[in-house]
């Protein structure tokens, strides 16, 4: 069996939520928030939500969509909102230019939404990560297979989805240790498309198993 | 004096629950707690029974004993005079009037004293919990230590006089750990979400056999074969028992249902005892409509009487967390709540339950789960994940230990 060039070394992330300053009773006032909160509240209103919230796999893609369909009625800017796929998406920068265009958007062709009240505020929140190494290394693919199979929702939250920030590509640090230090390219591509944004961490986690058993058997 | 372990049944432990969050779960707070390595925690507040703060620290205290780190819960004593003020601080703060006198917050203080006398303050991290020893930070020693505020009642409409008295001491300390959002208030150090959590494995809880739930079922004359609407909460008007009685005859000209409105006791309370004679007269003759005044000692009447239910109501004007929420939804019970207080972070609506805000509302949430079992189905489960993922005792052990660790790691404010 090949043996990596350098081995996989799991953690796992567990994120405090920060209870900001900002929060907006209408969708102009959301907006002015997505300008002006942190790097740490898009994270959390995004990235961060779709970990929280991985068991949710129809409709819910994160706290802003959420927020606009169920507080503010707008199911047409919440669907927008929601389709933002944060895999696309390797800074936070991008993401929250993004998000205001989408507002800018609506609010250009629905002005009049702009100062309607709230059903509930919009709380800006932010994450702040604690990383912890699970003290796990894995040199090959059968080994990588068995942490993974040990891996919690944290760590898997971590490696697949926040990675891609870290990394700034677009893509996951297993696949990245798939290609470059195991050169197993089509594993590494087929990992990529596992799509976490509609299916649960137990169900992207399986499917990560499944590649790999297909793999070793090969 | 410091409490130990709680007397009652054995003492859970974290293997135990293994079963209901996967070994991986238990593995990372394990993973986490050794990073703590023995270091010391302090949880101090004001009662070591009775209460939602004490019943959690009751199972906190003993589950972080098991990832090896070494907690220690105090509890502060004072006279009835200081609990009275205490009380009247409470409710002041969580918005009601409130006529100070200069003496109070002398007694208050003076009491203080007597604890910070009393107990040690050595621990690496310190929690104190409400609003009752929130002036122990003066017992802060020198050195790296961290303290961290827990506030587990509603401050957004607070009483200024007593709030004015309060926050001095509540911007000393490193961090403020708040319910909701909505509860916090602008201080210059972080504030953190933490939630308040269920233990799944309590008797209010823990699963139970289906012949227990019938068993319950039968001695309140329920029938099990027709929908059942039920709201659990004490008698009181902000829980809105008579607006769940409006709702419920709505959806009775729909569907042949019935009402069970389940509280605590209300004897020793006149407000709640005059609630409850409202509720009966709501109610009339309704045979379908069951009104049901349990004694504090109820954890399985309820449990089965959640378990039972097709729907369960929440239909607060007001409402701290809400905890009867998401002791519903891990029975995996579809919700139709209003949307007050900690009930959205519980219910994400349309996801685990639906959200209204009014009478008329509620009864059309309910119709249409009545008339979409499958939805009502799919509610309930998600409902159910979303409280193990957040709203269990160990998700409360596990942001704990972060919150340690975060602190750890950037030093003293």
């Amino acid at each position: 069996m090949n043996r990596a060039i350098r081995p996989f070394e799991f953690f796992t992330a567990e994120y405090l939520t920060i209870i900001d300053k900002q929060q907006a009773q209408n969708l102009g006032e959301l907006r002015d928030g997505l300008e002006h909160c942190s790097d740490a509240s898009i994270f959390y209103h995004t990235f961060h939500s779709l970990g929280r919230y991985h068991f949710l796999t129809e409709g819910f893609s994160n706290d802003l969509a959420q927020w606009v369909l169920a507080s503010l009625n707008r199911p047409r800017l919440a669907e927008q909102l929601g389709a933002l796929d944060v895999r696309g998406y390797v800074d936070l920068k991008r993401l929250r230019q993004d998000l205001i265009r989408t507002v800018d958007e609506f609010l250009r062709v629905y002005p009049k939404t702009a100062a309607a009240e709230a059903f509930e505020p919009f709380y800006f929140c932010s994450s702040a990560e604690v990383l912890v190494p699970l003290g796990w290394q894995a040199w090959t693919l059968a080994e990588f297979r068995h942490y993974v199979e040990r891996m919690g929702h944290g760590a898997f939250h971590f490696h697949f989805l926040v990675s891609r920030l870290r990394l700034h590509l677009q893509s996951n640090d297993f696949s990245v240790w798939f290609k470059d230090a195991l050169g197993l390219e089509r594993l590494a591509l087929l990992t990529e498309r596992i799509d976490i944004t509609t299916d649960t961490i137990d169900g992207a986690k399986a499917c990560l198993l499944r590649l790999i058993d297909r793999e070793l058997a090969a | 004096m410091t409490a130990s372990a709680p007397s009652a049944s054995r003492l859970m432990q974290l293997d135990d629950y293994v079963a209901i969050l996967g070994v991986q779960e238990i593995d990372d707070l394990r993973v986490l707690a050794r990073r703590l390595g023995g270091r010391t925690v302090q949880m101090v507040n004001s009662t070591a029974v009775g209460g939602g703060v004490a019943e959690i620290l009751n199972r906190l205290v003993p589950l972080m004993q098991e990832l090896g780190v070494t907690p220690r819960w105090d509890v502060i004593t004072g006279g009835n005079d200081f609990f009275e003020i205490t009380k009247a601080f409470h409710n002041a703060l969580h918005g009601g009037p409130f006529e100070s006198r200069p003496q109070d917050f002398e007694t208050f203080l003076a009491y203080t004293a007597q604890n910070r006398q009393r107990l040690s303050f050595d621990a690496e991290f310190t929690v104190i919990h409400d609003p009752q020893p929130i002036a122990l930070i003066d017992a802060r020693p020198a050195g790296k230590n961290h303290w961290i505020w827990r506030c587990h009642i509603d401050l957004s409409h607070p009483n200024q006089r007593v709030w004015d008295f309060m926050r001095p001491y509540a911007c000393r300390y490193d961090g403020a750990l708040f319910s909701s959002p909505e509860f916090s208030r602008r201080l210059p150090i972080p504030q953190y979400l933490f939630f308040p959590c269920i233990d799944p494995l309590s008797d209010k809880n823990r699963d139970l056999a289906p012949d227990v739930v019938q068993q319950v079922a039968e001695r309140f004359g329920i029938d099990t074969d027709r929908p059942v609407l039920t709201q659990v909460s004490r008698f009181d008007r902000l829980k809105d028992p008579v607006g769940v009685i409006r709702a419920y005859q709505v959806v009775k000209r729909y569907a042949d249902c019935q009402l069970v409105l389940a509280g605590g006791s209300a004897t020793d309370d006149p407000e709640g005892a005059q609630v409850l004679a409202e509720v009966r007269e709501a109610a009339a003759s309704d045979p379908d409509v069951h009104v049901l005044d349990l004694p504090p000692w109820s954890a399985i009447e309820i449990n089965a009487l959640q378990r039972l239910s097709t729907i369960v109501i929440q239909k607060s004007l007001r409402e701290g967390f809400g905890l009867t929420v998401a002791e519903a939804l891990w029975k995996k019970k579809p919700v139709v709540a209003s949307a007050v207080g900690g009930i959205p972070a519980q219910v994400i609506h349309k996801h685990t339950g639906l959200l209204a805000h009014s009478v008329e509302g509620t009864a059309y949430q309910i119709r249409f789960l009545l008339s979409h079992p499958s939805l009502a189905q799919k509610l309930g489960e998600q409902g159910h994940e979303h409280v193990r993922e957040h709203f269990l005792i160990t998700s409360n052990v596990r942001r704990y230990l972060a919150l340690f660790l975060h602190h750890d790691s950037h030093g003293r404010s």
